[in-house]
Protein backbone atom coordinates (compact mmCIF):
# COMPACT_ATOMS: atom_id res chain seq x y z
CA UNK A 1 0.00 0.00 0.00
CA UNK A 2 2.44 2.35 1.18
CA UNK A 3 4.90 1.38 -2.04
CA UNK A 4 2.18 1.98 -3.98
CA UNK A 5 1.49 5.21 -2.96
CA UNK A 6 5.53 6.09 -3.06
CA UNK A 7 5.38 4.94 -6.65
CA UNK A 8 2.54 6.93 -7.62
CA UNK A 9 4.12 10.15 -6.18
CA UNK A 10 7.16 9.61 -7.96
CA UNK A 11 8.81 9.49 -4.51
CA UNK A 12 11.04 6.10 -5.40
CA UNK A 13 14.32 6.05 -7.03
CA UNK A 14 14.17 3.09 -9.27
CA UNK A 15 11.07 0.63 -10.39
CA UNK A 16 9.99 -2.42 -8.70
CA UNK A 17 8.98 -4.43 -11.53
CA UNK A 18 7.29 -8.07 -10.32
CA UNK A 19 8.90 -10.51 -12.39
CA UNK A 20 5.92 -12.93 -12.49
CA UNK A 21 8.19 -16.03 -11.94
CA UNK A 22 10.61 -14.18 -9.59
CA UNK A 23 8.49 -11.93 -7.33
CA UNK A 24 9.88 -8.04 -6.85
CA UNK A 25 12.63 -6.80 -8.26
CA UNK A 26 15.07 -3.98 -9.19
CA UNK A 27 14.44 -2.48 -12.31
CA UNK A 28 18.64 -3.60 -12.89
CA UNK A 29 17.96 -6.70 -13.90
CA UNK A 30 15.50 -5.92 -16.68
CA UNK A 31 16.04 -4.46 -20.16
CA UNK A 32 12.75 -3.16 -21.89
CA UNK A 33 10.89 -4.56 -25.61
CA UNK A 34 9.03 -1.70 -25.90
CA UNK A 35 5.48 -1.67 -26.89
CA UNK A 36 3.43 -5.13 -26.35
CA UNK A 37 0.36 -3.71 -28.40
CA UNK A 38 1.81 -3.79 -31.39
CA UNK A 39 1.21 -7.26 -33.82
CA UNK A 40 3.24 -8.55 -36.47
CA UNK A 41 1.22 -9.25 -39.49
CA UNK A 42 -0.25 -12.63 -40.03
CA UNK A 43 2.22 -15.35 -41.46
CA UNK A 44 1.51 -15.98 -45.23
CA UNK A 45 -1.32 -13.18 -45.40
CA UNK A 46 -1.18 -10.94 -47.96
CA UNK A 47 -0.27 -7.77 -46.27
CA UNK A 48 0.23 -4.43 -48.01
CA UNK A 49 2.84 -1.57 -47.18
CA UNK A 50 0.42 0.68 -44.39
CA UNK A 51 0.19 -2.47 -42.40
CA UNK A 52 3.88 -3.40 -42.53
CA UNK A 53 4.87 -0.15 -41.96
CA UNK A 54 2.20 0.56 -38.98
CA UNK A 55 4.03 -2.79 -37.31
CA UNK A 56 7.48 -1.29 -37.89
CA UNK A 57 7.15 2.36 -37.46
CA UNK A 58 3.83 3.81 -35.79
CA UNK A 59 3.15 3.69 -32.06
CA UNK A 60 -0.07 4.84 -30.29
CA UNK A 61 2.48 6.45 -27.72
CA UNK A 62 0.17 6.82 -24.98
CA UNK A 63 0.50 9.12 -21.84
CA UNK A 64 -1.32 7.13 -18.98
CA UNK A 65 -1.43 3.38 -19.13
CA UNK A 66 0.76 1.55 -21.61
CA UNK A 67 1.30 -2.46 -22.08
CA UNK A 68 4.85 -3.03 -22.52
CA UNK A 69 7.36 -6.13 -22.95
CA UNK A 70 10.35 -6.24 -20.56
CA UNK A 71 12.94 -8.96 -20.11
CA UNK A 72 14.29 -10.44 -16.93
CA UNK A 73 17.77 -10.82 -18.04
CA UNK A 74 19.70 -11.13 -15.34
CA UNK A 75 17.39 -13.48 -13.92
CA UNK A 76 14.86 -16.08 -15.13
CA UNK A 77 15.57 -14.80 -18.69
CA UNK A 78 11.72 -14.83 -19.51
CA UNK A 79 9.90 -11.90 -21.57
CA UNK A 80 6.53 -10.71 -20.02
CA UNK A 81 4.20 -7.99 -19.93
CA UNK A 82 4.04 -5.24 -17.63
CA UNK A 83 1.23 -2.23 -17.65
CA UNK A 84 2.53 0.37 -16.69
CA UNK A 85 1.56 4.35 -16.26
CA UNK A 86 3.93 6.49 -18.82
CA UNK A 87 3.48 9.62 -16.85
CA UNK A 88 3.34 8.97 -12.97
CA UNK A 89 5.84 5.35 -13.72
CA UNK A 90 3.29 3.86 -11.21
CA UNK A 91 3.46 -0.27 -12.05
CA UNK A 92 -0.50 -1.29 -12.46
CA UNK A 93 0.23 -4.89 -12.79
CA UNK A 94 2.52 -7.45 -14.79
CA UNK A 95 0.79 -10.47 -16.68
CA UNK A 96 3.09 -13.83 -18.84
CA UNK A 97 3.44 -12.90 -22.44
CA UNK A 98 0.25 -15.73 -22.83
CA UNK A 99 -2.07 -13.66 -20.58
CA UNK A 100 -4.00 -10.26 -21.42
CA UNK A 101 -5.09 -8.08 -19.49
CA UNK B 1 12.47 47.72 -28.62
CA UNK B 2 14.64 48.89 -26.41
CA UNK B 3 18.42 47.87 -28.03
CA UNK B 4 20.81 46.29 -25.61
CA UNK B 5 24.02 47.52 -25.86
CA UNK B 6 27.02 48.75 -23.39
CA UNK B 7 25.69 52.29 -23.14
CA UNK B 8 22.09 51.00 -22.40
CA UNK B 9 23.72 48.66 -19.37
CA UNK B 10 25.47 51.91 -18.16
CA UNK B 11 22.50 54.19 -18.85
CA UNK B 12 20.21 51.17 -16.72
CA UNK B 13 22.76 51.06 -13.98
CA UNK B 14 23.18 55.15 -13.28
CA UNK B 15 18.95 54.31 -12.59
CA UNK B 16 19.44 51.38 -10.63
CA UNK B 17 18.06 49.14 -13.47
CA UNK B 18 14.23 49.96 -12.57
CA UNK B 19 13.97 51.42 -15.80
CA UNK B 20 14.41 48.32 -18.44
CA UNK B 21 11.66 47.48 -20.62
CA UNK B 22 9.51 44.21 -20.14
CA UNK B 23 11.72 41.78 -22.35
CA UNK B 24 8.10 40.47 -23.68
CA UNK B 25 4.05 41.79 -23.99
CA UNK B 26 1.65 39.46 -21.88
CA UNK B 27 -1.30 40.08 -24.79
CA UNK B 28 -5.13 38.25 -24.77
CA UNK B 29 -5.24 36.12 -27.53
CA UNK B 30 -6.66 37.14 -30.30
CA UNK B 31 -10.11 36.49 -31.70
CA UNK B 32 -8.28 35.37 -35.56
CA UNK B 33 -4.38 35.18 -36.24
CA UNK B 34 -2.77 34.42 -39.77
CA UNK B 35 -0.61 31.60 -38.14
CA UNK B 36 -0.56 29.76 -34.86
CA UNK B 37 2.60 28.21 -33.90
CA UNK B 38 1.93 25.40 -30.39
CA UNK B 39 4.88 25.52 -28.10
CA UNK B 40 7.20 28.24 -27.30
CA UNK B 41 10.37 25.84 -26.55
CA UNK B 42 13.27 27.41 -28.82
CA UNK B 43 11.59 25.34 -32.03
CA UNK B 44 8.27 26.91 -31.86
CA UNK B 45 9.82 30.77 -31.21
CA UNK B 46 12.25 30.84 -33.69
CA UNK B 47 9.18 29.33 -36.18
CA UNK B 48 7.94 32.77 -35.64
CA UNK B 49 10.44 34.77 -35.27
CA UNK B 50 11.50 33.84 -38.94
CA UNK B 51 7.60 34.31 -40.19
CA UNK B 52 7.24 37.46 -39.15
CA UNK B 53 11.00 38.06 -40.21
CA UNK B 54 11.28 36.59 -43.83
CA UNK B 55 8.08 35.91 -44.75
CA UNK B 56 6.09 38.58 -43.75
CA UNK B 57 3.14 37.25 -41.47
CA UNK B 58 2.57 39.75 -38.98
CA UNK B 59 -0.30 38.31 -36.67
CA UNK B 60 1.01 35.39 -35.35
CA UNK B 61 0.86 33.95 -32.20
CA UNK B 62 2.67 31.70 -30.14
CA UNK B 63 0.13 29.76 -27.80
CA UNK B 64 2.44 27.95 -24.83
CA UNK B 65 0.56 25.88 -22.62
CA UNK B 66 3.18 26.12 -19.57
CA UNK B 67 5.70 29.20 -19.27
CA UNK B 68 8.77 30.02 -22.20
CA UNK B 69 11.70 28.15 -21.12
CA UNK B 70 9.85 25.54 -19.39
CA UNK B 71 10.23 22.68 -21.57
CA UNK B 72 13.56 21.14 -22.93
CA UNK B 73 15.29 24.10 -24.25
CA UNK B 74 15.92 24.88 -21.12
CA UNK B 75 16.79 21.14 -19.82
CA UNK B 76 18.86 20.41 -22.33
CA UNK B 77 22.96 20.28 -22.11
CA UNK B 78 23.32 22.85 -24.79
CA UNK B 79 25.76 21.05 -26.93
CA UNK B 80 25.95 22.35 -30.85
CA UNK B 81 27.51 20.56 -33.19
CA UNK B 82 26.77 18.90 -36.78
CA UNK B 83 29.56 15.71 -36.65
CA UNK B 84 26.62 13.83 -39.15
CA UNK B 85 27.71 11.25 -41.32
CA UNK B 86 24.39 11.15 -43.46
CA UNK B 87 24.66 14.02 -45.89
CA UNK B 88 21.00 15.63 -45.29
CA UNK B 89 22.11 15.63 -41.48
CA UNK B 90 25.49 17.31 -41.91
CA UNK B 91 24.00 19.45 -44.38
CA UNK B 92 21.00 20.93 -42.54
CA UNK B 93 22.80 21.18 -38.53
CA UNK B 94 25.47 22.37 -40.41
CA UNK B 95 23.37 25.17 -41.85
CA UNK B 96 22.50 25.69 -38.27
CA UNK B 97 26.10 25.94 -37.31
CA UNK B 98 26.20 28.84 -39.31
CA UNK B 99 23.45 30.25 -38.19
CA UNK B 100 24.65 30.29 -34.64
CA UNK B 101 27.43 31.96 -35.18
CA UNK B 102 25.23 35.58 -35.62
CA UNK B 103 22.43 34.51 -33.71
CA UNK B 104 23.60 36.89 -30.78
CA UNK B 105 23.67 40.01 -33.16
CA UNK B 106 20.26 38.88 -35.16
CA UNK B 107 18.60 38.76 -32.09
CA UNK B 108 20.57 41.46 -30.14
CA UNK B 109 20.66 38.91 -26.98
CA UNK B 110 23.62 37.56 -25.99
CA UNK B 111 22.93 33.45 -26.33
CA UNK B 112 26.61 32.81 -25.17
CA UNK B 113 27.77 30.78 -27.89
CA UNK B 114 30.57 29.09 -27.12
CA UNK B 115 32.46 27.24 -30.00
CA UNK B 116 35.00 25.87 -27.98
CA UNK B 117 34.98 22.20 -29.31
CA UNK B 118 33.32 18.81 -29.45
CA UNK B 119 35.69 15.80 -29.18
CA UNK B 120 34.48 12.32 -29.62
CA UNK B 121 36.29 9.88 -28.17
CA UNK B 122 37.90 6.55 -29.26
CA UNK B 123 38.93 3.87 -27.58
CA UNK B 124 39.73 1.32 -29.77
CA UNK B 125 41.21 1.15 -33.58
CA UNK B 126 37.85 -0.04 -35.04
CA UNK B 127 36.25 3.52 -33.20
CA UNK B 128 39.33 5.52 -34.29
CA UNK B 129 38.87 4.12 -38.16
CA UNK B 130 34.92 4.49 -37.80
CA UNK B 131 35.64 7.95 -36.76
CA UNK B 132 38.15 8.25 -39.67
CA UNK B 133 35.27 7.45 -41.90
CA UNK B 134 32.54 9.74 -39.87
CA UNK B 135 35.74 13.11 -40.35
CA UNK B 136 35.83 12.35 -44.17
CA UNK B 137 32.19 12.27 -44.58
CA UNK B 138 32.17 15.63 -43.16
CA UNK B 139 34.98 16.58 -45.20
CA UNK B 140 33.06 15.88 -48.13
CA UNK B 141 30.13 18.23 -47.18
CA UNK B 142 32.99 21.11 -46.45
CA UNK B 143 33.12 20.62 -42.40
CA UNK B 144 35.97 21.51 -40.55
CA UNK B 145 37.08 18.53 -38.22
CA UNK B 146 40.29 16.50 -37.43
CA UNK B 147 41.04 12.60 -36.71
CA UNK B 148 43.53 13.65 -33.41
CA UNK B 149 45.79 10.88 -31.51
CA UNK B 150 46.25 10.00 -28.15
CA UNK B 151 49.11 12.43 -27.55
CA UNK B 152 46.95 15.19 -28.51
CA UNK B 153 43.72 14.30 -26.44
CA UNK B 154 45.97 14.13 -23.23
CA UNK B 155 47.24 17.64 -24.39
CA UNK B 156 43.22 18.62 -23.92
CA UNK B 157 41.95 16.72 -21.30
CA UNK B 158 45.10 15.57 -19.14
CA UNK B 159 43.08 14.98 -16.48
CA UNK B 160 41.33 12.14 -18.08
CA UNK B 161 42.50 8.54 -17.20
CA UNK B 162 45.80 7.87 -19.15
CA UNK B 163 47.18 4.96 -17.14
CA UNK B 164 47.96 1.79 -17.88
CA UNK B 165 44.98 0.68 -15.58
CA UNK B 166 42.74 2.53 -17.37
CA UNK B 167 39.63 0.53 -18.67
CA UNK B 168 38.80 2.27 -21.82
CA UNK B 169 42.04 2.94 -22.55
CA UNK B 170 41.81 6.22 -25.08
CA UNK B 171 43.17 5.90 -28.42
CA UNK B 172 42.00 9.31 -29.75
CA UNK B 173 39.19 11.31 -30.98
CA UNK B 174 37.01 12.98 -34.12
CA UNK B 175 37.50 16.71 -33.06
CA UNK B 176 35.05 19.12 -34.20
CA UNK B 177 36.28 22.69 -33.41
CA UNK B 178 32.93 24.70 -33.97
CA UNK B 179 31.23 22.60 -32.13
CA UNK B 180 30.72 24.19 -28.42
CA UNK B 181 27.35 25.33 -26.09
CA UNK B 182 24.90 28.21 -25.66
CA UNK B 183 22.91 29.69 -23.19
CA UNK B 184 19.92 27.71 -23.41
CA UNK B 185 17.45 30.13 -21.65
CA UNK B 186 19.07 32.71 -23.36
CA UNK B 187 18.24 31.39 -27.30
CA UNK B 188 14.64 30.79 -25.88
CA UNK B 189 14.40 34.32 -24.15
CA UNK B 190 16.33 36.05 -27.30
CA UNK B 191 13.63 34.45 -29.47
CA UNK B 192 10.96 35.40 -27.54
CA UNK B 193 12.06 39.13 -27.00
CA UNK B 194 12.84 39.47 -30.83
CA UNK B 195 10.03 37.67 -32.06
CA UNK B 196 7.27 39.77 -30.09
CA UNK B 197 9.25 43.01 -30.77
CA UNK B 198 8.03 41.97 -34.74
CA UNK B 199 4.75 41.90 -33.66
CA UNK B 200 4.11 38.15 -32.42
CA UNK B 201 1.51 37.31 -29.52
CA UNK B 202 3.46 35.08 -26.84
CA UNK B 203 0.86 33.64 -25.11
CA UNK B 204 1.68 31.59 -22.09
CA UNK B 205 -0.50 29.35 -20.06
CA UNK B 206 -2.43 28.66 -23.20
CA UNK B 207 -2.83 25.00 -23.70
CA UNK B 208 -4.05 23.96 -26.88
CA UNK B 209 -6.61 20.50 -26.53
CA UNK B 210 -8.29 20.38 -30.23
CA UNK B 211 -8.58 21.33 -33.91
CA UNK B 212 -11.49 22.75 -36.09
CA UNK B 213 -11.03 21.18 -39.32
CA UNK B 214 -13.72 21.57 -41.92
CA UNK B 215 -13.51 19.51 -45.00
CA UNK B 216 -9.78 18.41 -44.83
CA UNK B 217 -8.85 22.27 -43.92
CA UNK B 218 -7.92 23.97 -40.70
CA UNK B 219 -10.66 26.51 -39.46
CA UNK B 220 -8.90 27.16 -36.38
CA UNK B 221 -7.92 25.66 -32.08
CA UNK B 222 -9.63 24.83 -29.22
CA UNK B 223 -7.77 25.78 -26.34
CA UNK B 224 -7.91 26.59 -22.56
CA UNK B 225 -8.45 29.99 -23.50
CA UNK B 226 -11.14 30.03 -25.61
CA UNK B 227 -11.07 28.56 -29.79
CA UNK B 228 -9.12 30.97 -31.95
CA UNK B 229 -9.45 30.96 -35.52
CA UNK B 230 -6.51 30.35 -38.12
CA UNK B 231 -6.03 28.76 -41.67
CA UNK B 232 -2.08 27.60 -40.69
CA UNK B 233 -0.69 25.85 -37.42
CA UNK B 234 2.49 24.48 -36.82
CA UNK B 235 3.32 22.04 -34.11
CA UNK B 236 6.69 22.16 -32.06
CA UNK B 237 5.45 20.72 -28.83
CA UNK B 238 8.98 17.99 -28.59
CA UNK B 239 7.65 15.84 -26.08
CA UNK B 240 4.02 15.98 -26.64
CA UNK B 241 3.62 15.51 -30.07
CA UNK B 242 2.13 12.22 -30.04
CA UNK B 243 -0.77 13.42 -28.16
CA UNK B 244 -1.38 16.37 -30.09
CA UNK B 245 -1.36 14.40 -33.09
CA UNK B 246 -3.91 11.49 -31.72
CA UNK B 247 -6.47 14.65 -31.96
CA UNK B 248 -5.85 15.12 -35.76
CA UNK B 249 -6.10 11.26 -36.11
CA UNK B 250 -2.85 10.35 -36.83
CA UNK B 251 -0.64 8.57 -35.22
CA UNK B 252 3.36 8.78 -35.50
CA UNK B 253 6.54 7.01 -35.83
CA UNK B 254 7.25 8.22 -32.37
CA UNK B 255 7.81 7.37 -28.93
CA UNK B 256 8.49 9.41 -26.08
CA UNK B 257 11.03 8.70 -23.59
CA UNK B 258 12.40 10.66 -20.82
CA UNK B 259 16.15 11.64 -20.79
CA UNK B 260 17.69 12.92 -17.53
CA UNK B 261 20.74 14.89 -17.24
CA UNK B 262 22.62 16.61 -13.98
CA UNK B 263 25.13 19.11 -13.14
CA UNK B 264 28.13 18.48 -10.19
CA UNK B 265 28.95 21.25 -7.73
CA UNK B 266 31.11 24.32 -9.14
CA UNK B 267 34.28 24.06 -9.55
CA UNK B 268 37.80 25.89 -10.93
CA UNK B 269 37.61 26.00 -14.69
CA UNK B 270 38.49 22.42 -15.43
CA UNK B 271 37.45 21.19 -19.18
CA UNK B 272 37.19 24.10 -22.06
CA UNK B 273 35.49 22.31 -24.43
CA UNK B 274 32.29 18.63 -25.13
CA UNK B 275 33.62 15.70 -24.60
CA UNK B 276 31.94 12.79 -25.33
CA UNK B 277 33.30 9.00 -23.85
CA UNK B 278 33.28 6.42 -26.70
CA UNK B 279 32.76 3.57 -24.47
CA UNK B 280 29.26 3.77 -23.60
CA UNK B 281 27.07 6.98 -23.37
CA UNK B 282 28.32 9.61 -21.36
CA UNK B 283 29.18 13.56 -22.28
CA UNK B 284 30.22 16.43 -20.31
CA UNK B 285 31.44 20.11 -20.23
CA UNK B 286 31.97 22.72 -17.82
CA UNK B 287 29.16 25.90 -17.36
CA UNK B 288 30.57 29.16 -17.19
CA UNK B 289 29.17 29.20 -13.65
CA UNK B 290 31.65 25.95 -13.37
CA UNK B 291 29.24 23.39 -13.11
CA UNK B 292 30.33 19.99 -14.73
CA UNK B 293 27.20 19.27 -17.35
CA UNK B 294 26.81 15.82 -17.43
CA UNK B 295 24.80 13.28 -19.41
CA UNK B 296 24.10 9.91 -21.48
CA UNK B 297 21.50 7.51 -22.06
CA UNK B 298 17.68 7.68 -21.71
CA UNK B 299 15.94 6.15 -18.97
CA UNK B 300 14.93 3.10 -21.52
CA UNK B 301 11.14 2.66 -22.08
CA UNK B 302 8.06 4.76 -22.49
CA UNK B 303 7.52 8.07 -20.61
CA UNK B 304 6.14 11.19 -20.24
CA UNK B 305 6.64 12.02 -16.97
CA UNK B 306 9.78 15.13 -16.71
CA UNK B 307 11.85 13.13 -14.43
CA UNK B 308 13.96 9.58 -14.58
CA UNK B 309 15.33 6.97 -12.12
CA UNK B 310 18.58 6.78 -10.10
CA UNK B 311 19.71 4.05 -12.00
CA UNK B 312 20.78 5.71 -15.42
CA UNK B 313 22.16 8.59 -13.27
CA UNK B 314 24.29 5.77 -11.73
CA UNK B 315 24.88 4.06 -14.85
CA UNK B 316 26.16 7.13 -16.75
CA UNK B 317 28.37 8.93 -13.86
CA UNK B 318 30.54 5.13 -13.67
CA UNK B 319 31.03 6.16 -17.10
CA UNK B 320 32.13 9.58 -16.25
CA UNK B 321 34.27 8.28 -13.25
CA UNK B 322 36.08 5.71 -15.56
CA UNK B 323 36.68 8.58 -18.30
CA UNK B 324 37.89 11.23 -15.63
CA UNK B 325 38.68 9.96 -12.25
CA UNK B 326 39.04 12.98 -10.85
CA UNK B 327 34.74 13.48 -11.30
CA UNK B 328 34.42 11.16 -8.03
CA UNK B 329 35.31 13.54 -5.61
CA UNK B 330 32.83 15.74 -6.82
CA UNK B 331 28.87 16.04 -4.85
CA UNK B 332 25.46 16.05 -7.55
CA UNK B 333 23.71 19.41 -7.00
CA UNK B 334 20.95 18.67 -9.45
CA UNK B 335 19.34 15.92 -11.56
CA UNK B 336 16.57 16.56 -14.14
CA UNK B 337 14.71 15.26 -16.89
CA UNK B 338 12.79 16.06 -19.91
CA UNK B 339 10.56 14.38 -22.49
CA UNK B 340 12.13 13.67 -26.00
CA UNK B 341 10.16 13.10 -28.99
CA UNK B 342 11.99 10.21 -30.38
CA UNK B 343 11.25 9.33 -33.80
CA UNK B 344 11.67 5.79 -35.19
CA UNK B 345 15.06 6.41 -37.31
CA UNK B 346 16.40 8.86 -34.76
CA UNK B 347 16.21 12.22 -37.18
CA UNK B 348 13.44 14.96 -37.19
CA UNK B 349 10.35 15.39 -39.51
CA UNK B 350 9.70 18.46 -40.72
CA UNK B 351 6.65 18.36 -43.15
CA UNK B 352 2.91 19.00 -43.66
CA UNK B 353 -0.22 16.86 -42.99
CA UNK B 354 -2.69 15.23 -44.69
CA UNK B 355 -4.96 18.27 -43.26
CA UNK B 356 -4.42 21.56 -45.15
CA UNK B 357 -2.88 24.01 -42.97
CA UNK B 358 -1.31 21.64 -40.47
CA UNK B 359 2.39 20.99 -40.53
CA UNK B 360 4.59 19.14 -38.21
CA UNK B 361 8.22 19.72 -36.52
CA UNK B 362 9.34 17.06 -34.28
CA UNK B 363 10.92 14.11 -33.69
CA UNK B 364 14.07 16.17 -32.68
CA UNK B 365 14.98 12.81 -30.46
CA UNK B 366 18.05 14.05 -27.71
CA UNK B 367 19.58 16.66 -30.44
CA UNK B 368 17.19 19.38 -30.99
CA UNK B 369 18.60 22.29 -29.20
CA UNK B 370 22.05 22.98 -31.93
CA UNK B 371 19.32 22.50 -34.74
CA UNK B 372 17.08 25.74 -33.03
CA UNK B 373 17.88 28.28 -35.64
CA UNK B 374 18.04 26.11 -38.97
CA UNK B 375 14.62 24.04 -37.74
CA UNK B 376 12.83 27.63 -37.41
CA UNK B 377 13.77 28.80 -40.44
CA UNK B 378 13.11 25.77 -42.64
CA UNK B 379 9.52 25.42 -40.49
CA UNK B 380 9.21 28.78 -41.80
CA UNK B 381 9.15 28.33 -44.99
CA UNK B 382 7.37 24.77 -45.11
CA UNK B 383 4.45 26.87 -43.13
CA UNK B 384 4.69 30.14 -45.53
CA UNK B 385 5.31 28.49 -49.03
CA UNK B 386 3.10 24.90 -47.70
CA UNK B 387 6.06 23.14 -49.48
CA UNK B 388 9.64 22.11 -47.51
CA UNK B 389 12.37 23.70 -47.60
CA UNK B 390 15.20 22.59 -49.68
CA UNK B 391 17.15 21.71 -46.79
CA UNK B 392 14.81 19.62 -44.74
CA UNK B 393 13.09 18.05 -47.99
CA UNK B 394 14.62 15.01 -46.73
CA UNK B 395 12.67 14.92 -43.30
CA UNK B 396 9.71 14.54 -44.45
CA UNK B 397 7.06 12.07 -43.08
CA UNK B 398 6.63 9.79 -46.04
CA UNK B 399 10.65 8.39 -45.39
CA UNK B 400 8.68 6.13 -43.16
CA UNK B 401 7.13 4.55 -45.95
CA UNK B 402 9.34 4.60 -49.03
CA UNK B 403 12.54 3.77 -47.12
CA UNK B 404 14.08 6.65 -47.49
CA UNK B 405 15.25 6.56 -43.24
CA UNK B 406 18.04 8.91 -41.81
CA UNK B 407 18.78 6.10 -39.14
CA UNK B 408 22.42 8.08 -38.45
CA UNK B 409 23.59 5.19 -35.69
CA UNK B 410 22.14 2.06 -37.05
CA UNK B 411 19.92 1.01 -34.19
CA UNK B 412 16.92 1.12 -36.20
CA UNK B 413 13.50 1.41 -34.25
CA UNK B 414 14.53 0.64 -30.58
CA UNK B 415 15.02 4.27 -29.53
CA UNK B 416 16.01 3.35 -25.92
CA UNK B 417 18.97 0.88 -26.94
CA UNK B 418 21.39 4.11 -27.00
C1 LIG C 1 18.40 16.31 -20.54
C2 LIG C 1 18.40 16.75 -21.97
C3 LIG C 1 19.60 17.02 -22.62
C4 LIG C 1 19.61 17.44 -23.94
N1 LIG C 1 20.80 17.78 -24.51
C5 LIG C 1 20.84 18.31 -25.75
C6 LIG C 1 22.08 18.78 -26.29
O1 LIG C 1 23.13 18.75 -25.63
N2 LIG C 1 22.08 19.29 -27.56
C7 LIG C 1 20.94 19.34 -28.31
O2 LIG C 1 21.02 19.78 -29.44
N3 LIG C 1 19.75 18.92 -27.81
C8 LIG C 1 19.66 18.41 -26.55
N4 LIG C 1 18.45 18.00 -26.02
C9 LIG C 1 17.25 18.01 -26.88
C10 LIG C 1 16.60 19.37 -27.00
O3 LIG C 1 16.44 19.95 -25.73
C11 LIG C 1 15.22 19.22 -27.68
O4 LIG C 1 15.33 18.45 -28.86
C12 LIG C 1 14.62 20.57 -28.08
O5 LIG C 1 14.73 21.50 -27.03
C13 LIG C 1 13.15 20.38 -28.46
O6 LIG C 1 12.57 21.51 -29.03
P1 LIG C 1 11.90 22.72 -28.21
O7 LIG C 1 12.97 23.57 -27.63
O8 LIG C 1 10.99 23.43 -29.12
O9 LIG C 1 11.11 21.91 -27.07
P2 LIG C 1 10.36 22.41 -25.76
O10 LIG C 1 11.12 23.48 -25.06
O11 LIG C 1 10.03 21.18 -24.99
O12 LIG C 1 9.06 23.07 -26.35
C14 LIG C 1 7.81 22.43 -26.54
C15 LIG C 1 6.77 23.25 -25.83
O13 LIG C 1 5.47 22.84 -26.21
C16 LIG C 1 4.61 23.05 -25.12
N5 LIG C 1 3.39 22.27 -25.33
C17 LIG C 1 3.24 20.93 -25.32
N6 LIG C 1 1.96 20.59 -25.55
C18 LIG C 1 1.26 21.75 -25.71
C19 LIG C 1 -0.11 22.05 -25.97
N7 LIG C 1 -1.03 21.09 -26.11
N8 LIG C 1 -0.47 23.36 -26.06
C20 LIG C 1 0.45 24.35 -25.90
N9 LIG C 1 1.77 24.11 -25.66
C21 LIG C 1 2.17 22.83 -25.57
C22 LIG C 1 5.45 22.60 -23.93
O14 LIG C 1 4.96 23.15 -22.72
C23 LIG C 1 6.84 23.11 -24.31
O15 LIG C 1 7.15 24.36 -23.74
C24 LIG C 1 18.40 17.57 -24.68
C25 LIG C 1 17.19 17.31 -24.02
C26 LIG C 1 17.18 16.92 -22.67
C27 LIG C 1 15.87 16.69 -21.97
ZN1 LIG D 1 12.22 -13.51 -13.48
Amino acid sequence: MKKALEQKLGLVDMLEIKCPYCGDRSQNEFSYGGDATVKRPELNSEVNDLEWDSFVYYRDNPRGKHLELWHHISGCRQWFKVHRNTATHEIIQTLEMQEDL
Amino acid sequence: MQKYSVFSLIKNALTNHQNWDVVWRDPEPKKEYEAIIIGGGGHGLATAFYLAKYYNMKNIAILEKGWIGGGNVARNTTILRSNYMHDANSLFYDHGMQMWKDLSQELNYNVMYSPRGILNLAHSDAQLNAYARRGNSMRLNGIDVSLIGREEVKKMIPFADFTSNARFPIFGGLLQPIGGTARHDAVAWGYARAADDMGVDIIQHCEVNGFDIENGKLTGVQTSRGNIKTKKVGLCVAGSTSLLAEKLNMNLPMEAHVLQACVSEPVKPLLDGVVTFGAGHFYCSQSDKGEMVMGGDLDGYNSYAQRGNLPTIQHVLTEGVALFPNLSRLKILRTWGGVMDMSMDGSPIIDKTHIEGVYLNCGWCYGGFKATPVSGLTFAHTIANDTPHDLSIPFRLDRFNTGHLLDEKGLGTKTWIS
